[in-house]
Formats: structure tokens, sequence, C-alpha cells
């Protein structure tokens, strides 16, 4: 059997970390007093405190999912981790503002060149907290709020309490509950009635730290008639021991409101990406998770959509690509709970080496409902004889009045096609990266165009040493 | 004296006592696996595979009565078990019990065919029985009730068809259940030799409409290299009956193995087939024709695994729901790492003809080696309403339009029974069915 020869050039582009001096630390390990930290920290409330205890209770209590989930998740060693690592700043509106040190960082990813380029907001976040956040004055003006959770709860709590915790429960699953308890950064976006947002709002989360956890919470509230498209990229760099990322994230879509929320994960291969990802969408409504894993030791995603409101729409498009040592555990849920909607799973996954990617899924239309439609289709390419894929979908549905297909296929890239390139004088590995972008190019056709170009280039560099 | 529940600690002794076959190797494993059965767990929710499952019934096993007594006088049931004119053999069990001598045509006696009970294997072919006996798992979580079967199993079929042996008619095989809230564990193995090709059909029938029981039912079929076995169960107990099909088919090198189910009755049934590919060039079909209706609950697992390079696999399983019936299919394709150029197929029809019906659909892929072609399908949805119209257009009634529709969906499985007598019976099941 071939293993994928090690290639370090340059696909690691967050693979670099600067060393920092942080003044706010809870320690190592979870336990009540790690809580009363991060609430004395970040001067918290009771209640929010009552609901980071409630929930450390149910982490505690809540087995680990491996009668059904990769047995890797017992490798997790929550005592050696850290859960709370900042510098104590606040979030700053300009770059100059930034301390040195985490400037650094996001100059090195390219973040404020991004920003200038076509985005309408940036927030960045380095390890528990956010270190840079600015939004177009116009968007402002016409009440677009977009900040982190700490300053929500403190400026806009009205709001944020109605919906926070609501699409996902507290006890959802045991990384939610983890989550919940430790939660520190993440956004919170709120979007007025009718307004609509044409630039991208972007996030970005950056781990620094050696054995830390990241547990960013986001809440995205679209109120009736508003459109927003959220984007957020990861990295890491890579340390001997592994990484904790467990962020949850919530979207309300009210009346008529659209979603687009866009993720390209590049983790690290030591990170363990355990994420909770909702949204809920009333009356025609529409939410769209675009969903794109690159790196990670482990991803166990699946983002859903809830279709509270007659005439909701539900998407998750997803693209997952598994190298030597990562597993990605990745799928969608759909819920249908109104009439007349309608959800679309499109997920493609490729498996390199002895990667290994996996489809997980759930549909379900309840009794009563009329005329709810879904569609998924999961196509998975196995590139080397050791790569393995997994599709395990679940569909359940009550009464007549619905209809649901579910397709999925594995193949390889086929042989004549690499032939073809390579009689016309193109090299096999070029060939192999040409027919897997082919493969997954109607997808990143939906992405944003300076999304698609970097996904395309992360796939080529992924697929470097693959063949043979 | 009313008999044991299945719960009594002394229902294995008196079964042992009771039971004709005296044969050490054979009492060992049935001790063997009445201990595994008593330290297995009862199935929970939480374990993937009883996922969607109804676990109410399975809970209350002990309400069944482990059958000790003799053979029953059956007259009427032998003379209702000769449905099919043209066999090559036919085994009657009542309650696990002959209740009829054997038939098998001469001529295939004088080829080297075996055709006889399980009891009668036993004593007269014991390296044959040995050889094959339990020797394969579904291993799709039902090992506990698996353990059961073979404890306390009284009796079975035996087919044996030698190398290079082609034979045209089918043999048939009845299994009656006649005593209330008795417990019966029909046992089949069918053996094909090389080059070999035979058909065996089964009937699960109960003798009255009325009468409840716990059928745990075993099924084993091994096709040698280049042997094409095709293997029909017609599981047609009455609606009080909780019955498990616990079946494995496994396939050698450049066979052609067929597997059906046709599910009419059962107030709730659970199956679970595994066909296995240990050689190249096999080709493996396993289809399933489910009409449920009131309340029945069909609850089928599925597993394909391809050991072997270069062979293939379909699986199609089509559901017609009415009433508030409920199924669940979860069928999980694996293919393993030197099972290069596999090509495994899987679908699952859902055909929805009530408001009130459910059905769960758990295709799945487990892919080790790269250079395969698989695929997995399911479908849900209703009778479509405009090819309805084209019906009562023609001044075709609504429901005798949705007859005929429902035998165009299933007919796709029909066909492929390769026997009339058989075809005409599955029709007349489906009608019977749609009838209400």
């Amino acid at each position: 059997m071939s293993t994928t020869p090690d290639l370090n050039v340059e696909r690691d582009v967050g693979d670099f970390h600067y060393d920092t001096t942080y003044e706010f630390d809870a320690g190592v390990g979870l336990n009540e007093s790690t809580i009363d930290y991060i609430c004395k920290v970040k001067g918290e409330g009771d209640w929010v405190k009552e609901f980071r205890m409630k929930a450390l209770k149910i982490f505690q209590d809540k087995p680990v999912p491996t009668h059904w989930a990769s047995d890797d998740l017992n490798s997790i060693d929550y005592d050696k981790i850290r859960y709370y690592l900042s510098k104590g700043q606040r979030p700053s509106r300009t770059w100059d503002e930034v301390p040195d040190d985490i400037k650094k960082t996001f100059e090195r990813l390219g973040i404020p060149e991004k920003e200038r380029a076509y985005l309408a907001g940036v927030e960045a976040q380095f390890d528990s907290e956010a270190s840079y956040s600015n939004m177009k004055e116009d968007l402002s003006e016409q009440g677009v709020i977009f900040t982190g959770p700490t300053e929500a709860l403190r400026d806009h709590p009205e709001i944020f309490r109605k919906w926070f915790g609501k699409v996902i429960p507290i006890g959802d699953n045991k990384f939610s509950a983890l989550n919940s308890a430790v939660f520190s950064g993440g956004s919170f976006i709120y979007i007025p009635p009718g307004v609509k947002v044409k630039q991208p709002l972007q996030a970005y989360f950056r781990i620094n730290a050696e054995n830390f956890g990241q547990f960013e919470r986001t809440l995205i509230i679209a109120d009736e008639g508003a459109e927003v498209t959220y984007m957020e990229g990861c990295t890491a760099p890579k340390f001997e021991t592994s990484t904790l990322h467990s962020a949850v994230v919530e979207l309300v879509a009210l009346k008529g409101a659209k979603i687009q929320y866009i993720t390209v994960q590049n983790w690290s291969a030591n990170v363990f990406n355990l994420v909770t990802k909702r949204g809920m969408a009333m009356d025609d409504a529409e939410i769209k998770w675009i969903d794109c894993n690159i790196g990670s030791r482990l991803t166990m995603k699946y983002p859903g959509v809830v279709m509270r409101g007659p005439g909701a729409r539900g998407e998750v498009l997803s693209i997952a690509l598994a190298h030597d040592g990562q597993h990605q555990d990745t799928g969608a849920k759909m819920i249908h709970a109104a009439d007349n909607t309608t959800s679309n799973i499109i997920s493609k996954s490729i498996s390199i080496g002895e990667g290994r990617s996996t489809y997980r899924g759930v549909v379900n239309i309840p009794r009563n409902l009329k005329n709810c439609k879904n569609n998924t289709e999961c196509d998975a390419l196995l590139i080397n004889s050791n790569s393995r894929t997994d599709t395990y979908p679940a569909i359940t549905v009550r009464g007549n009045q619905s209809t649901v297909q579910h397709e999925a296929s594995v193949s390889k890239v086929s042989a004549e096609q690499i032939f073809y390139m390579m009689q016309r004088g193109i090299p096999e590995d070029e060939a192999m990266s040409l027919a897997v972008n082919g493969f997954v190019n109607d997808l990143i056709r939906e992405f944003p165009m300076e999304y698609s170009v970097e996904l395309k280039r992360l796939i080529d560099l992924e697929m470097e040493g693959s063949v043979g | 004296m009313p008999n044991p529940t299945l719960d009594d600690p002394e229902v294995f002794k008196i079964h042992q006592e009771l039971s004709g076959i005296d044969v050490d190797w054979f009492r060992d494993r049935q001790r063997a696996e009445w201990s595994r059965y008593l330290e297995l767990p009862m199935p929970v929710r939480t374990n993937e595979k009883w996922r969607f499952a109804n676990l109410k019934r399975i809970r209350e096993m002990d309400r069944f009565e482990a059958v000790t007594g003799g053979a029953p006088d059956a007259a009427d049931i032998v003379d209702k078990s000769k449905r099919f004119q043209n066999v090559s053999g036919r085994i009657i069990l009542v309650d696990d019990s002959q209740v009829s001598p054997v038939y098998l045509e001469e001529s295939l006696a004088g080829k080297g065919v075996i055709f006889t009970t399980l009891v009668d294997a036993i004593v007269k072919h014991p390296e044959l029985v040995q050889k094959y006996f339990m020797q394969q798992s579904p291993e799709l979580g039902s090992e506990k009730f698996e353990a059961l079967h073979v404890a306390l199993l009284r009796n079975g079929v035996f087919l044996y068809v030698p190398d290079d042996v082609e034979i045209k008619d089918p043999f048939v095989v009845y299994n009656w259940a006649l005593k209330d809230k008795g417990t019966i564990f029909p046992h089949t193995l069918f053996i094909t030799g090389r080059n070999s090709k035979a058909n065996l059909i089964e009937f699960q029938e109960c003798a009255n409409e009325d009468s409840s029981h716990l059928v745990v039912a075993n099924a084993h079929l091994y096709a040698e290299d280049g042997a094409k076995p095709s293997h029909t169960i017609v599981q047609n107990w009455n609606l009080n009956t909780l019955s498990f099909q616990l079946n494995t088919n496994n396939a050698q090198g450049n066979t052609e193995a067929k597997s059906t189910l046709i599910n009419v009755g059962s107030a709730q049934a659970r199956q679970e087939i595994h066909g296995k590919i240990f050689g190249s060039g096999s080709n493996v079909e396993m289809h399933a024709l489910n009409v449920p209706n009131g309340s029945q609950e069909f609850d089928q697992r599925t597993l394909q695994t391809h050991i072997a390079p270069n062979s293939r696999s379909d699986l199609l399983f089509k559901n017609a729901l009415m009433d508030k019936s409920r199924t669940i299919f979860s069928g999980l394709i694996i293919v393993e790492e030197d099972a290069q150029q596999t090509d495994a197929y899987q679908t699952n029809n859902n055909l929805m003809m009530s408001e009130d019906v459910e059905a769960n659909s758990l295709p799945g892929l487990e892919i080790k080696a790269n250079d395969v072609k698989c695929s997995h399908g399911a479908t849900t949805g209703r009778i479509d309403e405009s090819e309805l119209f084209y019906f009562l257009a023609r001044g075709i009634p609504r429901m005798k339009a949705q007859e005929l529709m429902l035998f165009g969906y299933f007919e796709e499985i029909i066909v492929k029974l390769d026997n009339p007598e058989l075809v005409s019976y599955a029709r007349e099941l489906v009608q019977m069915k749609f009838a209400g």
C-alpha cells in the first residue's frame, strides 16, 4: 500500500505561531472554578453564569458519543486543555490598535488585505477573544450589528437573550454543552428588517496557543426580509499535542430573510473540530450553509436547518477533503416542520492517501405536512487504494404528501480521463488535480469568487504528491 | 400443565430432554448458545443496529411459550401445503415438527441431491452439516435471538445440491405455526455445490388467524464456485406474530446467488440479511417486496460485504405502505480493502399510500477500496397524481388505477422470481393485501 509523501511546502499556510504572553489564563482543566474565572474576567451577570454552570453539568454527565462516532474522540484529554486565554484585549476598530504580535499573525494570513478588497465587515479572533472588529459605516447606520457575544450581552441583551441557546439547546450534544459552559468570542450579527447586506461579513478564527480549546459562539439573526452572507475562516499552527475547537453556531432567519453562511476550514492536522451548527428558518426564509472542510484531525460537523415556517428552504452544500491521518465526518440535517418546505443537500468528498471522509445525514418529514421536498446527493471520490469513504444517511418520512430522494455514489478518478490529459503533455499529478477540481467544480461555483479561487488553490496543494 | 415461558431456566433442559437430536457436537453447540442467549442484553434503541425500531413487542417476548410437545395431528395443514404442482421436493413442518414424509423427486436422490429435515441430516450426513451449520452470522443486531434460535431449535430443512447438478423445479418448504402463544425456530441450510443450480422456496404461514406466535427463523445459503442458487421466502405469518428472519448468503467465486423476500404477514417482522462475497466474479442479488398494512412494522437490515475483488451485488427493497404501517430499511455496502473492481448497488423505494404511514431509510456505504463503482439510492413518495389522472381519464376508477400502479411498482421484483407459479402467487398476495 502506498502512503502519500508528506509535503509541507505551502499547504499549511497557517502553520506558524508567535510566542505571546497572555494576561488572562484560566489554567489547565475544566471545573466550576474555570467558569468562575471566565465569568469574572468577562464581567458577566448571574444568568450567564447559571447558563454556563448548567452546561458544565450536562457536559460532565453526557457520554462521549462513540457508540456511533469515531473512537478517536476518546483520545481528547479534557484535563489537559486550556479553556480561556486572552491578552485582555478589547476588539479594536483599526488594525493599528491591535497588539503587534496578534496583528503580525493576521497580516501574514492576509486578513486586512481581504477586508479592504471586498468585505463589508471583519472580526478577527485570536485564541479566546476578538482582537479586531470593524464594519462599514453605512451598515452601522442602517442598524446592522456585528460584534462578539460578550459585547452583545452587554449592549443588546434584548435581542441576544431572545435567541441565544434557542436553536441549539445546551444539552443538544456533549460538545454543545461544552461550548455553552466555556464559550468565549465568536460573532453576533443582527440585520434589521428589510436590510440587504450586499458584501459579505467575515470572521476569522485563529488558534495560536498549544493545548488550547477554542469555543466561539455565533448567533446571527436576519430580521424579516433581511439578507446577509457571513463567512468564516479558521487556522491553527501545527503543534505536537492536539487542540480542540468546539463552536456553536445558531442562525435565525425570520420571515422572508436569507442567510448564507460560508465556512472554509483549514485547521492543522492536530485539531479536533467538533462543531454544532443549526439554523431556524421561518416563513419563506432561506438558510444556506456552504461548508468546506479541508484540515483538522477529526471534524464532526452536520449543519442543519429547521424549517419552521411554511415555504422555508434549507440548503447544505459541502466539500470535504481528507488527507492522511484525517477524518472528515460531515453531513447535514434537514428538519421539515411546516408545509411547502424544501431542502437540498449536495455533498462532495475526496479522500486522499489514508484519509477518510464520512457523510452522515438526517432528513425528517413529520406527519401531516404537505408538499415537502428533499433532495440529497452525495458523491465521494477516492484517490488512493487505501483511501476510505462512508455514507450514513437516515431518512424518515411520515404521510403521503411529501417527496424525498437520496442518491450517493463512490468512484475513483477515471483512468481514461487521466490518460487523455497525459497524452496532451499534462503531468500525472496535474491531471489528477484537474480531475478533482472538475469533480467539485459545480459546487465551487456557488462560492463567492475570492473563495473559489482560494479553494481551488487549496485543493491543488492537497493533491500534490497524491499520485502513485 | 402450561408450557414454560422463555425466561424459565428449565426451558432449555426440557427442550434438550425432548429433542430427538442426540449428537454431541450439536448438543454442545446448543448449550453454548443457551448461555450466550442468557448473557446477551436485550436490544436498546440507542444501539445503531436498532435505530428507529419499535422494541415494545420485543421486550414482551416472555408472553410466548416454548413449544415442547411432539408432532401435532395436522392432516388438513398437509393438504394446504400443496400449492405448487411442479416441485423437486417438499417438506412440511408444523411447530418445528415434521408432519408428513419428505418428498424428493426420485431421479434427484440418484444424483446425490440431499433434501431432508435437519434432524435427519445431522444423523445421516454429520460431516456436511457440521461443516456448514451456523458458520456465519448476519451480525446485524439480533445476536441474542440468533443464540436463542440455535439453543432451542428442534428441526429444520437441509438441501444439498452436489457439484454440476442443475435442477429446474423448485424445492418447497412449508413452515407452519400452530400452537397459540407458541415459539418456533425454523432453520434452513441450503448448500449448492460447484456449478450447480437450484431454487428453494419457503412458505411461512400460521394455521389460524387469531393465534399468536414468536418465530425466530434462520436461513443460510452457501454457493460454491460457479453455483446459481435462488432462495425465496414468502413471509405470511398471521398479524399477531412477532417474527425474526436472520439470513446469510455466502457466495464463493463466479456464483449467481439470488435471494428474495416477499413480506406480507407478521405484526412486526425483523429481518437481517447479510450477503457475503468471498470469491471473484460473483453476482449477488437481494430483493424484497414488502406490502405492510394495518399497524404492521417491517424492520429490515442488510449488509452487502465484498471481500474479494471483481464482483457485483445489487439490492432492491421496495415497500408499498398502507394504513398505519411503518418500515425501516437500513442497508450497508461494505467494500473491503482488497475488493477492488467491486460494482455494488443498493436501492430502497417507498411508496406511501396513506397519510399515516412512516418509512425510515438508512442506506449506507463503507468503502475501503478505491477502484470501485458503488452507489445507493432511496426514494420516498406517493402515487403520481398525473399518472392517476391518465387512468381516470380513460374511465378506470381510482381504486383500480391505484391497484394497477401498485402492480406496476412491484413488477420489477416479481419478474425476477423466475418461476411461473411463484410469480402468480406473489401477484395474488399483493392483490389480497391491497384489497385489505
